[in-house]
């Protein structure tokens, strides 16, 4: 079994690269995802990865290379954050699209302008629609976890798609944590060699011609699109079945969602990432006054979990959604027309409302998320709404 | 080198049924490439005209591995596979030999993919990268790009009432790639077959990062007759406009000397964008390219000498 270390959630992206091994890694230096880099040349340097690292010029090139890598048949993984995602864009698309299973550490930062190197989720956000798989983590240890449980979602032959892991800027990336950390050979015998894929060494050993990233007109484009799309539902199956045998396993076990203190809940908050900590610790507060609150983890944002939002959410009478992202549509944030949409179909819905917290690294402490369950208690009184979207701890 | 009849008998690996123009450079260039080379190939290829022409789903003329997954990155994508190789080759999963090639049109290249470019240079990868060199973006209808000759017409550099078609000097790339000290920097045409096949060949057996420019007429966006491909390619050398070397860790050396150096015009007159350089009136720009070309030349001769 593993050992307790305190390690931030970067050492754990990196030493979590180190037991994975891969063949291929190309990754370029941002802030606050640079020590992945560091910590994993070191790693190169000493001799205890088989890994070839690609030490590239950009991170447009990063993923590039990746792609390049893992249409070659090897297993590949990256890691960036904020404008580094964002200069990826073009080939996020063209990865998922392409069908290759990258695993890319993402350390959640905001984006310019202003710029600004704190923590937000604006940049994996905005690529929430990119193909990728992403999971979101609230503290070290899950972060860890879901990287190594990535790896076997998106090289999994029904889904095959590349999966980003999360974390949060500095509050993890830079925060020492307790955590376990299994053994080397635990993580490589979880993640194994990679199923078999068709790939251009492949063909070229066996001399069989093969053509990746051909032009698809409109006689075919859709039909691949259809079958990207099919792959992402299937990660909806995929995703439980590769959590339960690694709880099996190592007695760690993770739902697309975590439900914390819901079922009998009248009121309660949905909310990504590091956040769910402190707002774990105000719905215990609340408990103890009598107050029925709850608390709603998303933890796999792509594939949306419909059912397992719906099971959470359909009882409550009233549901704040916190989020990091300022969604700029004059209107709410992302995370709430998702959820909203998931609800939708339900005869009996919770009222809904919105708040957005944290941008650029702004602090969230136990007393803005008792501001949102104070709002949520006077909806709940009223039987109404007020407001749509409210920001949390921002001067105006 | 193989002669013309060994060659002849090699499989050709980039095969008829492709959509490039009649009378297309890049076409020559991409079978001329993949005939000089002896041994398994992976390709990956820039977005442009060989990719959209080539590749069109469910048909492509590559009879080898190949890949285009954007168009600024065939360097690097190249790099990433290039990666893989090496490291499965150290894994013992692998033994045999693969030579790993990029191509991309100048665009490609010498603008949107120069920082992948640059990158997959400076980190030395063992890949030999062909720039098929048109002078201009032809795929999207012939504008201007860096690699587009001074005055040249394009559809964005249009010659007008006041402004005479393109009003810089294009880049000179292969300089530039001699300046990141690779191992291996060459130019070539179609039109001299058997020195692209030599230079070819030779860059492969090199280790590292390997880059051959090659001029890729474009009867399209110059444009030409078709049936003058080669022949036009074959006078950019004779007039020294496109001089043919190579420079092999560092050190230049001319691979054809024209026995009469032709004047620029010889050059300008097959091409509709450069007919407005023939008029009376534009005696004086047409005299400007011919004192620059021959700097260049005179240049690149003492180079070769040194």
């Amino acid at each position: 079994m593993g050992i307790k270390v305190a390690k931030t959630a970067n050492e754990a992206f990196a030493e979590g690269m180190r037991q994975i091994n891969p063949d291929v890694v190309a990754a370029y230096p941002i802030t606050p995802a640079t020590e992945i880099v560091q910590i994993f040349s070191q790693f190169v340097a000493d001799g205890l990865v088989k890994t070839e690292f690609i030490q590239v010029e950009s991170e447009h090139s990063a993923l590039s290379a990746c792609i390049g890598a893992s249409a070659a048949g090897a297993r590949t993984m990256t890691g960036t954050s904020s404008q580094g995602l964002a200069y990826m864009w073009e080939m996020l698309y063209i990865a998922s699209g392409l069908r290759l299973p990258i695993i890319m550490a993402v350390v959640n930062r905001t984006l310019s302008s202003p710029i600004n190197i704190h923590c937000d989720h604006s940049d994996t956000f905005g690529a929430r629609d990119s193909g990728w798989i992403q999971i979101y983590s609230e503290n070290v240890q899950e972060t860890y976890d879901n990287l190594i449980q990535g790896v076997r979602i998106a090289e999994h032959p029904e889904v095959r798609l590349p999966c980003m892991i999360m974390t949060d800027g500095f509050i993890l990336s830079h925060c020492l944590e307790t955590m376990e950390m299994l053994t080397d050979e635990e993580v490589r015998d979880f993640v194994d060699e990679p199923p078999e894929r068709e790939n251009l060494i492949k063909a070229a050993v066996e001399n069989k011609p093969i053509t990746i990233g051909a032009l698809d007109l409109p006689d075919y484009y859709f039909e691949h699109k259809r079958q990207q799309a099919e792959g992402m539902k299937n990660a909806l199956r995929v995703i439980p079945e590769i959590s339960k045998e690694f709880g099996n396993r190592f007695g760690r076990y993770y739902g697309f969602v975590e439900n914390y203190r819901i079922e009998d809940a009248d009121i309660g908050i949905v909310v990504i990432g590091s956040t769910a900590g402190t707002g774990k610790e105000v719905v215990d507060n609340l408990r103890k006054k009598g107050i029925k609150a709850g608390l709603l983890k998303i933890r796999v944002l792509r594939p949306l979990p419909v059912e397992d939002i719906k099971n959470s959410l359909k009882n409550l009478k009233v549901v704040g959604i916190m989020e990091r992202v300022e969604g700029m549509n004059a209107f709410c944030s992302p995370l709430y027309s998702e959820i909203s949409s998931c609800l939708y179909d339900l005869e009996k819905r919770p009222i809904l409302t919105n708040f957005v917290y944290g941008l650029g690294g702004r602090d969230v402490k136990i007393k803005d998320i008792e501001i949102v369950f104070n709002d949520l208690l006077k909806i709940l009184e009223r039987g109404k709404k007020e407001f749509t979207l409210k920001y949390i701890g921002v001067r105006e | 080198m193989p002669s013309i009849k060994e060659l002849a008998k090699r499989e050709s690996r980039f095969v008829s049924g492709h959509r490039l123009c009649a009378g297309c450079g890049a076409g020559i260039i991409m079978r001329l490439v993949l005939l000089a080379i002896d041994k398994p190939v992976i390709a990956s290829c820039a977005t442009g005209c060989v990719e959209v022409a080539s590749t069109i789903f469910p048909y492509s003329s590559w009879k080898i591995p190949w890949i285009h997954s954007a168009f600024e990155n065939s360097a690097s994508t190249i790099s990433g596979i290039e990666a893989a190789y090496r490291v499965f080759k150290r894994e013992r999963k692998i033994d045999k030999d693969i030579v790993f090639v990029a191509f991309g049109g100048d665009g490609g290249t010498h603008d949107i993919g120069f920082q992948a470019l640059s990158g997959a240079a400076e980190r030395n990868h063992n890949v030999l990268y062909i720039c098929y060199n048109n002078q201009a973006y032809m795929n999207t209808g012939v504008q201007r790009s860096g690699a587009t000759p001074k005055f040249a017409h394009t559809t964005t550099s249009p010659v007008g009432k006041k402004i005479p078609g393109k009003i810089e000097w294009q880049k000179n790339l292969g300089e530039i790639m001699v300046a990141h000290n690779i191992p291996y920097v060459a130019t070539a045409i179609p039109g001299r077959w058997n020195d692209l096949i030599n230079k070819v060949e030779k860059a492969i057996k090199i280790e590292g990062f390997k880059y051959i420019e090659v001029l890729s007429p474009c009867r399209l966006g110059w444009p030409h007759e078709p049936e003058l491909t080669m022949e036009i390619s074959r006078i950019a050398v004779e007039t020294c406009v496109w001089p043919l070397y190579e420079v092999e860790f560092g050190k230049y050396k001319l691979n054809y000397k024209p026995k009469e150096k032709k004047p620029v015009s010889e050059w300008f007159r097959l091409q509709g964008r450069f007919r407005h350089l023939l008029l009376p009136e534009n005696v004086k720009l047409a005299e400007e390219i011919q004192k620059e070309v021959d700097r260049r030349w005179e240049e690149l001769l003492k180079k070769c000498e040194s």
